[in-house]
């Protein structure tokens, strides 16, 4: 099984990156564009195929490691 | 008869700066320091710790967040816990906000660039171990090196940092007056470094080491680490007496 994660900073929270790439695909014309967050996706294939047990243990890596929650939100989904 | 301070210096991979804090404290302080690899569980006797800057990791995933599950860190914690003083330095700022040593957390900065000049910092609070020797609202010139160092907390951490006068120092002109345009990175309320509830832990993006001597150009920084001592000696008189 896999868990595909994603994590992006807090709505509100500013994201310098995203900024710097929502002014260049402005200067490239791309005008309706309201707003880029950058984040990081990880990938991580699980030894388990206990569905229920890989969310929790998901969930956990996210809060103790992955994701800083303090200024970062995270969502993932398990793929078989 | 008092015993030499012995001063431990945490050595990540990664880190760099830990050579500098070294040769600040042996050489031109007098103090007696030794490196701690990260891998160690268990502290020598020391009086302080030192987290240095540098890269440790890679700075990979974020600065801060391995190094802080290094084991040498729940020694750290322990360390800090007993009361012991602990300074981190620019990624060892970071590490403490990642262990949680320290509230609140490191953004990008502002214009995402690295930035490594001298800035102006405002000592907001002289009563701490680190800053005894620097007259209130005093402004010292210290360079900072670092990507991530626009500091960010929710607003009852803020109010409460500000409340137990827990921000030491903040960015400011060179007159000492506390504006946006000498905020270098973007850093929450000019904020360049705080301290926890005790006073005994400093996390600070500046870097004193780098500024403790005149063949460097500044000496400003070595007001810090004379303060960091003379806080340990004060201990030591103490234990002393009792």
């Amino acid at each position: 099984m896999k868990a595909r994660v994603s994590i992006t900073y807090k709505r509100g929270i500013l994201d310098p990156q995203g900024q710097a790439v929502l002014h260049a695909l402005g200067s490239l014309g791309y005008t309706g564009v309201k707003e880029v967050r950058v984040g990081k996706l990880i990938e991580l294939d699980l030894a388990t195929h206990d569905r229920p047990g890989a969310e929790a243990e998901v969930k956990a890596m996210c809060e103790r490691l992955l994701a800083n929650t303090i200024i970062e939100e995270y969502r993932f989904e398990l793929i078989e | 008869m008092t015993t030499p301070l012995r001063v431990g210096i945490i050595v990540f991979p990664g880190s760099n700066c830990d050579r500098d804090c070294f040769h600040a404290l042996t050489e031109v302080l007098g103090a007696s320091a030794e490196f701690v690899w990260h891998k160690t569980d268990r502290l020598p006797p020391l009086d302080a710790v030192i987290l240095p800057g540098g890269f440790s990791y890679g700075d990979y995933l974020r600065t801060g967040a391995i190094a802080r599950f290094s084991p040498v860190m729940a020694a750290v914690a322990r360390f800090a816990g007993d009361g012991g003083l602990v300074l981190g330095i620019c990624n060892g700022f970071q590490i403490l906000l990642e262990a949680g040593l320290l509230p609140g957390a490191m953004l990008r900065n502002r214009f995402l660039s690295f930035i490594c000049r001298d800035t102006h910092v405002r000592v907001e609070n002289p009563a701490t171990p680190f800053t005894g020797r620097c007259r209130p609202g005093q402004v010292l010139t210290l360079p900072i090196a670092h990507a991530e160092g626009n500091y960010y907390c929710d607003p009852a951490t803020l109010a409460s940092l500000k409340a137990g006068n827990r921000v030491v120092f903040r960015y400011c002109m060179s007159e000492g007056d506390v504006t946006p345009e000498a905020n270098p990175n973007g850093s929450l309320d000019n904020i360049a470094g705080i301290a926890n509830e005790a006073g005994n832990v400093l996390g600070m993006m500046p870097h004193p080491e780098r500024s403790a001597e005149t063949l460097l150009g500044n000496e400003d920084g070595k007001l810090i680490l004379l303060s960091m001592l003379d806080a340990l000696r004060g201990k030591q008189r103490a234990v002393a007496i009792s």
